[in-house]
């Protein structure tokens, strides 16, 4: 029977070609609309560390105080002061402090010109905490840390391009003059959004160089990225170690939710002390987020994200009220057959089935021309969002089955009005009117 | 015998009883339209106007390059930028040559809190400063408004982490009408730190670096320092002379590099005309008007098509009744302006309930987006331009059954 109806829904598609293809394009369009967008949502809404993510926490402390802060809001990242006291404290189970730096790569070859990639200093226990695969060796010791050791993990690619390939552990490279000891290789690794420093690169390119946070305090090497500074002008390098500018990120292995407790009671009393010392003017004012919470706050998904998926929902909601509309139409004007099988005794059911069956037909037509239409705009999110978003928004099978589905699911759901109107009709009525 | 075509609202609204769904299902498609349409042209005006907000530079024949560098004390960096600049300022079809810590638009920039009493709590307002020297004017473009540019002795250099404010400052007139609501800044004092700068001049316009919408309140506050930074990522801002921009674009980079190969020139944003810079800069806004107006035109022509299709419907439910109205004497323009009133009467309740939830879409969206609030000149555009696309979808079906002939009703009844 359903083979039936649904070949009664594909002869029905070509008797009315005018109606239904203003269906199949309304259905279409609006699913493509609401594809798209839903692509570029699914994409910058990422979990980057689903695995981790409720267990990794980033900590603020508020060293501004009510006058200064952002609303009562502690300043998204640390100073060097309040950074290394929560390192040297080693509460958590694992914990870095870490800031993106410039770290130009010098080719051995003259030839070459110099070369940029994105790096961060950060501690050992940044490649266990934060899952980073390694195709040759590992990660440096925290004995290195602490002997601020010239030693660098470099990214799979850098290793491509620098050595081809090879197992580059125990070599040197130089960055902006300095030579380093290769320790690790990492394999392919890009996490989107860039979920441990979203303040300075939320989407981009992956992290191809991490060097101890120790050695490039020591070089005095200064973040490439934001800095915000409240307070007395600070004077040189130690000015800026003691100052209160905030730029240093830090994030804390916590796995379950009574060290998350015992780590927020320790910030509380960290920041508490320091009121005692004279540092603050104000009561503890501190902050621990996991990395779902801390990507929310930050507001990582673009505005435009959010609001041209708003605003597609709202466009495929017209469509299906339209399809609504022509789907009566459609199924009205055979109100003379629905009589006549109603007279030779089809009960009210099959009507049912046999005109939601079409209506699915209708929607399955639609979300094939839908997926075309979302395939072209996967292609041209790079004309509204920035390239590096546009990257991450993919047409994947699931992105593919969910627009059939949504595009069947929807036609069908606008199909129960016009459907029950179809079930209605009187027979007797129709067959004298004829 | 005289005949006055009078439209019948009475009999319209009776029939439109006996065509309840249908007659809401337009009624609703197009407040829903006029909801999203309002909204959509609104944003678009909105991204358009940041858009084109000037920068106060002559964008025309203007390249920058960002040199980092490499491996270089940072106390010597002074000599190696001020040769560049002197091998820059000789290259042909150069014109003249600046550098700067930051440039309009740049995305990113360096601002602080601006006073003019150094004893008040709270600054003024926040500036962008721009750290460069006596040729940013020429270079950039910019108007002089009142007052005189740097002189080469007064240009200093410095470490961004033991600067102090310099002694002189040239600022942009919206940061003058923000400190000086009364009168002009010349002469008077601000303080970007604890020590005064003297104002020496006032140029007509200069956007700040940041382009996001968190820096609109402050955009074109900017102040110009005679400072060089040492240990920061400098840009050069180039004029090229008339049509010469494409080619110093090849033989800058190239002389830079011939110059001192410890340098970095980053493959993404090193190396821009000002018309890139533009355009990345405003991609964003750029894309969400595209994105708009596509979502505009595909939803008018979508709500069109319905009322195309559910009119012709009820023109053929009702011919037999068009050709008793014919015979009963009822002219052709009768019947047309039967079908265009009925449209009317729709989108009249349509778009009274769109205008409605266009403001309530607005509102809603205002407290997810910080959208300002709509204003209500789109509304009412909006009902224009539903109201006209309503009766110009119902004119051929309309048209249909005005061509219906009365011998239709003496059949089959």
């Amino acid at each position: 029977m359903f083979v039936y109806y649904f070949q009664l829904g594909l002869r029905s598609l070509r008797r009315n070609p005018v109606l239904t293809t203003l269906m199949v394009m309304a259905i279409g369009f609006g699913v493509a609309a609401a594809m798209t967008t839903y692509a570029v949502f699914r994409a910058t809404s990422n979990n980057p560390i689903p695995q981790k993510s409720s267990q990794l926490f980033t900590a603020q402390i508020d060293n501004r105080g009510p006058a200064d802060n952002d609303h009562g809001e502690p300043p998204y990242a640390m100073t060097y002061i309040d950074a290394t006291a929560l390192m040297r404290a080693h509460k958590a189970r694992r914990q870095t402090a870490l800031y993106p730096l410039s770290l130009p790569v010098v080719p051995d070859d003259p030839a070459l010109l110099l070369f940029r990639v994105p790096s961060y200093a950060t501690y050992a226990d940044t490649f266990p905490m934060f899952d980073i695969p390694f195709r040759y060796g590992g990660g440096w010791s925290a004995t290195e840390d602490d002997a601020r050791a010239a030693v660098v993990v470099i990214s799979r690619d850098l290793n491509d391009k620098l050595f081809h390939g090879a197992n580059s552990v125990g070599r040197q490279i130089t960055l902006d003059g300095h030579s380093y000891r290769i320790t690790g290789v990492m394999d392919s690794w890009h996490p989107q959004p860039l979920f441990f420093d979203p303040v300075n690169n939320d989407f981009g390119d992956p992290i191809e160089l991490f060097i101890p946070f120790t050695r490039a305090i020591a070089l005095q090497k200064r973040v490439n990225g934001d800095t915000s500074c409240s307070g007395a002008l600070h004077e040189g390098w130690d000015g800026l170690l003691n100052s209160e500018c905030n730029w240093i990120a830090y994030w804390a292995e916590l796995p379950s939710k009574a060290d998350a407790d015992a780590y927020r009671q320790f910030l509380q009393g960290y920041a508490a002390e320091q009121q005692r010392a004279g540092r603050f003017h104000w009561a503890p004012n501190v902050r621990l987020r996991n990395v779902v919470q801390w990507l929310d706050y930050l507001k990582v998904v673009p505005p435009e994200s959010k609001l041209s998926l708003v605003v597609s929902l709202g466009f495929l909601l017209i469509c299906l009220v339209n399809t609504v509309g022509l789907l009566l139409a459609k199924f009205m004007r055979r109100a003379a057959e629905i009589g006549v099988r109603r007279a030779l005794g089809a009960p009210r059911q099959t009507i049912y089935l046999q005109f939601l069956i079409e209506a699915g037909t209708v929607g399955l037509a639609g979300g094939v021309l839908g997926l075309l239409l979302t395939g072209v705009g996967v292609l041209s999110i790079g004309l509204v969002f920035d390239p590096d978003i546009a990257r991450l928004a993919t047409l994947d099978l699931s992105l593919v089955a969910l627009t059939l589905l949504v595009a069947v699911l929807a036609t069908v759901l606008a199909a129960f009005y016009p459907t029950w109107r179809a079930a209605q009709v009187q027979p007797a009525w129709q067959l004298k009117s004829n | 015998m005289q005949r006055t075509p009078s439209i019948q609202i009475r009999p319209i609204l009776a029939a439109l009883r006996r065509h309840k769904a249908g007659t809401i299902l337009i009624a609703l498609q197009i407040a829903l339209t006029l909801a999203i349409v309002c909204n959509a042209l609104f944003i678009i005006e909105q991204r358009i106007t940041r858009m084109s907000r000037p920068t106060g530079l002559i964008e025309s024949d203007l390249l920058t390059v960002q040199s980092n560098w490499v491996g270089v004390d940072a106390d010597t960096t002074t000599p190696l930028a001020r040769a560049d600049l002197l091998a820059l300022r000789q290259l042909p079809g150069v014109q003249d040559a600046t550098l700067t810590n930051s440039y309009p638009i740049r995305g990113g920039a360096w601002t602080t809190d601006v006073r003019i009493d150094p004893n008040a709590k709270s600054g003024m307002a926040t500036v962008t400063q721009y750290f460069t020297d006596d040729h940013a004017l020429p270079s950039m473009g910019l108007k002089l408004l009142a007052g005189r540019n740097f002189r080469s002795d007064e240009i200093g250099s410095a470490s961004r982490d033991s600067y102090t404010p310099p002694p002189v400052a040239i600022i942009s007139a919206a940061l003058n009408g923000k400190l000086y609501p009364d009168g002009s800044a010349l002469g008077k004092q601000i303080y970007l730190g604890m020590k005064p700068s003297t104002v020496i001049g006032i140029v007509e316009r200069l956007q700040g670096g940041e382009t996001d919408t968190d820096s609109d309140t402050y955009a074109d506050y900017t102040v110009l320092l005679p400072i060089q930074l040492t240990n920061y990522a400098n840009s050069y801002l180039i004029r090229a002379r008339p049509g010469q921009l494409a080619n110093i674009t090849r033989t800058v980079p190239q002389l830079l590099y011939k110059l001192n190969r410890m340098r970095l020139i980053p493959e993404k944003r090193g190396l821009r005309t000002f018309d890139a810079v533009r355009t990345q800069a405003y991609r964003r806004d750029r894309g969400m008007a595209i994105l708009m107006s596509a979502i505009c035109v595909i939803l008018l022509a979508i709500t069109a098509a319905g009322i195309v299709g559910l009119t012709s419907f009820w023109v053929g439910q009702r011919r037999k009744q068009i050709g008793v109205r014919r015979a009963l004497g009822a002219t052709r323009a009768d019947i047309l302006s039967y079908f265009l009133t009925e449209n009317l009467l729709i989108s009249v309740g349509g778009v009274l309930l769109g205008a409605v939830l266009a403001i309530a879409l607005n509102l809603w969206l205002g407290q997810l987006f910080e959208l300002a609030r709509l204003s209500l000149s789109y509304v009412l555009v909006g009902v224009v331009v539903l109201l006209l696309l309503g009766q110009g979808a119902v004119l051929a079906p309309a048209l249909r059954a005005s061509r219906v002939s009365p011998v239709e009703a003496t059949r089959s009844v």
